[in-house]
């Protein structure tokens, strides 16, 4: 288990760990907009940016993102420098310009003294800040519906060709994983439309409420019912009815006066 | 016919240096990209035809050979006999009977075809007597023109693969490691990190499976050598690299080649078809017990796929994409397995250190930069092309003892190093010898060795422009400060070349710059601000009057720039008239013609057909000083 100093504190962290895990472990709050815990680290946004240096390094230091530096032993993390925030602010700066009206943006730039952009505003604000978490979770349930299309300024999340994409499972994983709620879905009793794509609901086999897609079932059953432990009954019962079924099969615990 | 020992290799390749002096006469028609587009193919077919047709006859013999790029890409179709070194240049197939009459025959020049020496315009005869060439020491490039690269037995008798038998037979891998240590060798491709270094910390590397890459993605605008390489002399780079993965324990190598060049490819796929038939590739090469071999993939198409951990997922079918590399390449590379990549010059370099040793190589260069670099000499220069000369050369010796001075001998301003992310160096550094080290303190960088020379007619915010709008455009697109950094890098200079820049513009720029370079994923956007950075250091002057005064010092920004016609010497011709694409010139014949500047356009199409250097630019704002 290395040992890393964070901010002057000494810190115990999991071998493997990156740094900004081992921070959070120790209540350092780093900011982040493209990592989320249990998918692949991605190192894109670049808002993580820390400091690192070790004794003997001569006071020399090296600007590395939190998110994909691994911890190792004797290393001294600096999170709050002045690089380190001018480096933050950077960042911020340039996304409030892409989007100047998106709410999560413009609270993270303010933190950084970052009212009004200092570069060009984006004439056709959007709320992508691409940090591809759509994609990435869309890739690790197996999908792939999605995926970043061009490059550089012109970089958009798109399905394949613009066109409704066929392997799409109405799953809301990518909606639900968008930092500031950029893609856009409606669910009713009977459909869920997303990426121009609809959907036939299951229900509840208990409450009746519409609780997921068709094709995420058939999904989980062609693709995960043998490699994971939920079988297809799993899907019969919306996720609440489930736990009121749990609850109902413990045994009566004698409350304790 | 599989070659089974050294001996055997050995053998081969004096038959074949016995058959070339035997030879007699033989004629080089170089066949490199710019040479096929003036016509070489053809010049080559008339030459073998010709010759087919004398050999009935049997006074000579000749060989026709397609030859790599010599370097004089404007000069082509080049033509060099033998052996008596003559050189032509522009050689048409009508010249072609003339030539093997006279020269071949009779050993009598053609003056017409000679090359002249752009600096004096004396006609030089001698392929080895031009400033161009004689000034040059060639080690990757050591073979170009020299050898069919089409030909193995070309190569062999050139040298080719007499470094890999040194390696397998002589030396252990520790042995290699410590030869190309002792060479001092770094990489050709841009960074300049020590190979050794390099290639140590992937033989420690757990695995057995370990991959040895070639990186020929070259994708800087106007940079050739590394085509000219594998165009010219592909068997360099497969020796290179049998050395390497002998060197670091891999069975398994890739080249991974821009997809913009065919040619490349295509003499590349002959060289290894004839490295494995004759045993020089694929298993047990020359019976040493030491399997290798090299597959070729066609790069991604884009200007980042070259960036060492976006062309690994490329080559293993993922997006071409970089990634953070906290850890090394070395350990965990192509596949996640110990990877080694090395630009095609770094390549070409080991087979020629293997050859003749390390301390041959680092007899060569500075104290921390050794050995010969190659470079493309483009721009305002009279003699482009490939040069290569020892690491430590004076940009003064290249530009002008090389490169023949200034086009039209106009005044130097700026001499562009490292590709799209270097930067400019002014007159006042023209004696820094070019190494690593120093070209990094001017600011600018190695890279993969372009070399852009600009006039005084060169404005050095539009050309940090330029460099600004093709980076944004490579840019990936994966991280923030990249993507959004240039778009709004280049949006400010967008308004500095209209002359709408603003007071704040310059700390803007450098708090920017700053930011890029510090939290930009990969090398593309960490260096993107460098063409930026260099040129306000050294013209700063510049980007203040664009700001401050709408003026561009140079006459180039079309925004801030106006033309006029001088009365003392022009003389009436009316071409200016005539080029002008908007009719805003008038004149009588033979009187002074005038500009009117409510319809001029600034394209500057007068000035480029005046005989008499008649017109001139001046700033626009002194128009509107005169209204007022
Ligand atoms: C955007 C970008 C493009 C690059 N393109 C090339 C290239 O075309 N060829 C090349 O050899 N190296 C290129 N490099 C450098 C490689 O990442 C790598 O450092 C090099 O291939 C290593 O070989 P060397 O040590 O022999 O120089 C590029 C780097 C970046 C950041
Ligand atoms: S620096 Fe530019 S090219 Fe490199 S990963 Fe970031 S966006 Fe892509
Ligand atoms: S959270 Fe680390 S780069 Fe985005």
């Amino acid at each position: 288990m290395p040992t890393l100093t964070i901010n002057g504190k000494k810190v115990q962290s999991r071998e493997g760990a990156y740094v900004l895990e081992a921070a959070r472990q120790a209540g350092v709050e780093i900011p982040t907009l493209c990592h989320f815990e249990g998918l692949e680290p991605w190192g894109g946004c670049r808002l993580c940016q820390v400091q690192i240096t070790k004794d003997g390094w001569d006071g020399w230091k090296k600007m590395v993102v939190g998110c994909m530096f691994p911890v190792e032993e004797g290393l001294i993390v600096l999170t709050e420098t002045d690089e380190v925030r001018e480096t933050r602010r950077v960042v911020l700066d340039l996304l409030l310009a892409r989007c100047p009206d998106t709410p999560l943006i413009r609270t993270m730039a303010k933190e950084y003294g970052v009212e009004r952009t200092s570069y060009v505003s984006n004439p056709e604000p959007t709320d992508c800040i691409l940090c591809s978490l759509c994609t990435r979770v869309c890739d690790h349930i197996g999908v792939s519906a999605i995926s970043t299309a061009d490059r550089g300024a012109g970089k958009e999340i798109a399905p394949p060709f613009h066109e409704p994409p066929a392997a799409c499972i109405g799953c809301l994983a990518c909606a639900e994983i968008c930092p500031t709620d950029f893609i856009p879905y409606t669910t009713s009793h009977t459909t869920r439309s997303i990426w121009g794509r609809e959907f036939e609901m299951l229900r509840c086999e208990d409450c009746g409420r519409a609780h997921i897609t068709k094709a995420q079932a058939e999904h989980h059953a062609a693709n995960r019912a043998e490699t994971t432990d939920v079988p297809q009954e799993w899907f019969r019962y919306c996720d609440s009815c489930k736990r009121k079924q749990q609850a109902s099969r413990f045994p009566a615990v004698p409350q304790l006066v | 016919m599989r070659i089974e020992s050294r001996e055997q290799f050995e053998t081969l390749q004096e038959k074949i240096r016995a058959a070339e002096t035997d030879n007699g006469n033989r004629i080089l028609v170089c066949c490199g990209t710019g040479c096929l587009a003036n016509g070489a193919k053809k010049v080559a077919e008339a030459f073998a035809e010709q010759v087919g047709k004398r050999n009935m006859d049997a006074e000579v013999k000749l060989l026709v050979k397609n030859t790599g790029c010599h370097g004089f890409c404007e000069r082509g179709p080049l033509v060099v006999l033998q052996p008596s070194g003559v050189l032509y240049t522009r050689v048409r197939v009508s010249n072609v009977p003339q030539i093997l009459e006279k020269t071949v025959d009779n050993g009598e020049i053609i003056p017409r075809l000679l090359y002249k020496n752009p600096a004096d315009d004396v006609a030089i005869e001698q392929y080895s007597e031009i400033p161009f060439y004689k000034n040059q020491t060639r080690v990757a490039m050591r073979n170009i023109g020299r050898i069919d690269p089409t030909a193995i037995h070309d190569a062999i008798g050139a040298g080719c693969y007499s470094g890999m038998v040194r390696a397998l037979f002589d030396m252990t891998p520790e042995q290699v490691l410590d030869e190309v240590e002792t060479a001092g060798l770094r990489g050709r491709g841009g960074a300049g990190f020590g190979t050794a270094r390099k290639w140590r910390s992937c033989r420690r590397a757990e695995g057995d499976r370990k991959f040895v890459l070639c990186n020929g993605d070259e994708g800087d605008p106007g940079a050739f050598k590394d085509r000219s390489i594998m165009e010219g002399d592909p068997h360099s780079i497969l020796e290179g690299m049998v050395v390497g993965a002998w060197a670091v324990g891999a069975h398994e190598g890739f080249i991974y080649v821009r997809d913009e060049y065919p040619l490349a490819v295509l003499n590349l796929t002959l060289a290894l078809e004839q490295a494995r038939y004759l045993g020089l590739l694929g298993e047990n090469i020359l019976g040493s017990g030491f399997d290798f071999d090299i597959r070729i993939s066609r790069g991604g198409g884009a200007f980042v796929c070259g960036e060492s951990s976006a062309l690994m997922l490329s080559l293993a079918g993922k997006v071409g994409e970089p990634r953070a590399k906290y850890v090394h390449s070395t350990e965990k590379g192509l596949f996640d397995l110990p990877t080694v990549l090395n630009n095609v010059e770094t390549w070409a370099d080991v087979g020629a250190i293997a050859a003749n040793g390390g301390a041959w190589f680092a007899g060569m260069g500075t104290n921390k930069s050794k050995g010969t670099k190659a470079f493309s000499l483009v721009g305002k220069v009279k003699n482009t092309g490939l040069i290569e000369l020892p690491m430590g050369t004076t940009l003064r010796h290249i530009i002008y003892d090389i490169g023949g001075g200034v086009l039209n001998d106009r005044p130097f301003k700026a001499v562009q190093t490292g590709g799209p992310s270097g930067g400019c160096i002014p007159e006042s550094l023209l004696d820094l010898p070019v190494d690593y080290e120093k070209l990094t303190e001017a600011g600018s960088m190695m890279g993969s060795g372009g070399m852009i020379v600009m006039d005084d007619r060169t404005c050095m915010v539009d050309v940090a422009r330029y460099f600004l709008k093709f980076l944004t455009e490579e840019s990936c697109g994966k991280c923030t400060p990249c993507r959004e950094g240039l778009k709004q890098m280049l949006a400010i200079f967008d308004r500095l070349v209209e002359g709408e820049g603003v007071a704040g513009d310059l700390p803007l720029i450098e708090r920017l710059a700053a930011g890029m370079q510090v939290g930009s994923l990969c090398e593309l956007g960490k260096s993107a601000p460098n063409p930026v950075i260099s040129t306000l250091r050294y013209f700063r002057d510049e980007y203040v009057a664009h700001i401050e005064d709408h003026v561009c010092t140079a006459g180039i920004c079309k925004e801030l720039t106006a033309y006029r016609i001088l009365p003392e010497t022009c003389d009436g011709c009316a071409g200016c008239a005539k080029a002008c694409p908007v009719d805003a010139i008038t004149g009588e014949r033979h009187a002074l013609h005038v500009i009117d500047h409510d319809i001029c356009i600034s394209c500057g199409a007068c000035m480029g057909v005046c005989p008499t250097d008649s017109v001139e630019t001046f700033p626009k704002v002194e128009l509107m000083k005169e209204v007022v």
